[in-house]
């Protein structure tokens, strides 16, 4: 049965069916129960784990601010029996503890010749547009999908949140789950069984027939109104894909769209210099060159952190309008001439 | 293994077992030594001679199925914990076979079945490590513990401090040992530790710590024996060893000028945990000269043997390369 909830509920149904279902699962982090040591009510959380220490009191651990020791204690957690999903709360913070991420939860299993593996979860909010400056903004995936032995996973919509999450605490590698914060309220339809959405799978979200658009997490949404929009004006047919898992990325159907379409436009949130954008673009460039009608566009911000100021900010990330002008500028012909 | 064995016989057992257990590592380092400079060995290697007591005491109070996270050093806890003399000898020459496959080499061995969570190239990486097995342990109700190994260069690290912290928080089964052996890589530790014992920070915490001589075998044994029983009950302990080593930080790199002239021939006359153990034990009769000198023997020749068979021993397969990164991808 389907119904609506939105981003933030979904996460927290996939947390809540995984821990009915497997006692090696427990979340920990800052503030997952909310209130630990205080005179108050105990269950303050502040995210999607909000009230499951009531039915999992001693699955869900508060956490002082130690992350290289509590992201840490995860892998060792994970190497011995246990599946942790730890909340890193931003990604920003993955500068504390990225020996954790790194040096130990990605490459104890190659080190070992294959005799441990890491099944642990790192869930973190990413994402600018909440006003939070330059050290909570970031988006980063890009430089943790580099890492050889690390998964990387950015949901779009609810029913891929809750089905990716359910995925990745079943994966038995260290997945790292990107949850953007500006889409913590967006709504939609979620199944209300338990269900996995494979990782390394990408979404078509809008079949379209003369222009690609693969974009990530909240550029997702712009690019699909840059797509009604072009095609409420007759202007072009766009497909939108969202790849929601950035590592394994599943080329296959980027390439297979740009082979039909013969255009490409990226758009990611993440920064540009060595990023996400540029390797879907020469992915392409190498396996669908001769499809191409154009050069491919990729829209990122500029090279510069995020700002606070309201207006600033709101120039950081790339934006519908500027998702149709990139669609217009490459089209030759318009879509139904 | 439990509590420190009453019956003669037993202690007896007990005390050939950690004399085994020193000698072998003793030996094992020191063809390592020589293996380095003559095969040569590829990579980094870091060898534990001197400091054998430490981790055959700890050890030795330890059940199979405890957990241990080791050091860039970590050759001596692997011989301590049980791991295979000659899957480790393999893997130090990087060859198949070896205890991680050659994937991992001298910095990074381990043996997951009997706990051991691997020597680790970043320091006071193991810690936070073994806060997770121990807090594994805790929710699992299995009553296992775990030892995080840290040097006196890596206590200085804030994973360290952290993982002191969360171990104190949530009351982990988790022992740290730090052992002194006098330097981080060239710097004294009376320099980075400004003279002041590491223990005095587990204490402001709340953690019980002890502080020993690394050089005497009961001693360690009698604090790690209280450790391990106050981790079993629920809690986390520190022992403070100072022990010197006996090679460089890392063998073929470091002409240990740093060193006083003359420190390691003092050492090996008069500050030979072996010796001294060996002394001890012989003094009131309850181990025979002679069974010591039998394990001498065998020792030497394991030893030997696992040298030449990793001397001989095939590469891993060029495929190897791209295996085990992942369980699935």
């Amino acid at each position: 049965m389907t119904r609506t909830l939105s981003y933030l509920e979904a996460i927290g149904e996939a947390l809540s069916q995984e821990l009915e279902r497997d006692p090696a699962v427990f979340l920990l982090g800052e503030d997952n129960v909310g209130g630990t040591g205080c005179d108050g009510k105990l269950g303050n959380a502040w995210g999607p784990t909000k009230g499951l220490h009531e039915r999992f009191p001693d699955r869900i651990l508060d956490t002082p601010i130690t992350e290289a020791a509590f992201v840490g204690a995860a892998v060792g957690a994970a190497a011995t029996g246990m599946r942790p999903v730890v909340d890193l709360l931003f990604i920003d913070f993955m500068g504390v503890c990225f020996d954790q991420l790194l040096n130990q939860a990605a490459k104890l299993r190659y080190m070992v010749g294959g005799k441990a593996s890491v099944p642990m979860v790192v869930r973190a909010m990413w994402g600018a547009g909440m006003r939070r400056g330059a050290q909570h903004s970031q988006a980063l995936y890009p430089m943790l999908a580099h890492v050889p032995g690390l998964k990387v996973v950015v949901p779009a919509f609810p029913d891929d949140a809750k089905g990716l999450m359910t995925a990745a605490i079943r994966d038995d590698d260290p997945v790292m789950f990107f949850e953007h914060k500006m889409l913590y309220f967006s709504r939609g339809p979620v199944p209300e069984e338990p269900y996995e959405v494979p990782l390394g799978t990408a979404r078509i979200v809008r079949p379209g027939s003369d222009c690609t658009i693969v974009a990530v997490g909240r550029m997702v949404h712009e690019a699909l109104a840059a797509a009604e929009d072009l095609s409420a004006a007759g202007q072009s047919d766009c497909e939108v894909i969202d790849p929601r898992t950035i590592s394994p990325l599943d080329t296959e159907t980027i390439c297979d769209s740009v082979r039909r379409t013969g255009r490409l436009v990226v758009v990611d949130e993440a920064n540009r210099r060595c990023g996400f954008a540029a390797d879907i673009a020469s992915v392409v460039a190498e396996s669908a060159f001769e499809h191409l009608r154009q050069p491919v566009r990729i829209l990122t911000p500029p090279h510069v952190p995020t700002p606070f100021s309201p207006g600033l900010e709101d120039a950081y990330a790339p934006t519908r309008h500027q998702i149709t002008a990139a669609v217009l500028s490459g089209l030759r012909q318009p879509a139904s001439a | 293994m439990t509590a420190i064995s009453a019956s003669t016989d037993s202690r007896t057992a007990e005390l050939l077992a950690a004399y085994r257990t020193m000698v072998t590592i003793r030996r094992f380092e020191e063809r390592v030594h020589q293996d380095f400079a003559d095969v040569p060995l590829p990579g980094a290697v870091h060898l534990y001679a001197g400091q054998e007591a430490i981790a055959a005491a700890v050890c030795g109070r330890l059940a199979a199925d405890d957990y241990l996270a080791s050091t860039h050093r970590g050759h001596g806890h692997a011989i301590a914990k049980g791991c295979d003399v000659t899957a480790m000898m393999l893997e130090i020459h990087g060859k198949a076979g070896g205890l991680c496959g050659g994937k991992g080499g001298s910095m990074h061995i381990a043996d997951f079945d009997r706990g051991m969570l691997g020597a680790n190239g970043v320091a006071a990486a193991g810690a936070p490590l073994a806060c997770g097995a121990a807090l594994s342990a805790k929710l699992r109700r299995s009553g296992q513990v775990a030892v995080a190994f840290v040097g006196d260069g890596g206590a200085n690290q804030g994973a360290f401090a952290e993982s002191m912290q969360l171990a104190a928080v949530w009351q982990l089964p988790c022992i740290f040992v730090i052992e002194d052996n006098g330097y981080a890589q060239s710097t004294g530790s009376r320099f980075h530790l400004r003279e002041r014992q590491v223990a005095a920070r587990a204490e402001a915490l709340g953690i019980g710590a002890d502080i020993v001589d690394g050089y005497d075998y009961f001693a360690i044994e009698a604090a790690a024996e209280a450790a391990v029983q106050r981790a079993r009950n629920g809690g986390p302990s520190l022992i403070e060893c100072r022990a010197l080593r006996f090679f460089g930080h890392m063998e073929g790199w470091d002409s240990q000028d740093y060193r006083p002239p003359g420190e390691v021939d003092r050492l090996r006359s008069e500050q030979d945990c072996i010796e001294l153990f060996r002394r001890r034990v012989t003094a009131d009769g309850q181990v025979r000269p002679e069974d010591l000198a039998a394990i001498d023997v065998e020792v030497a020749a394991e030893v030997g043997a696992a040298a030449q068979h990793a001397r001989q021993a095939e590469f891993p397969q060029p495929g190897e390369l791209l295996t085990d990164v992942y369980v699935s991808y």
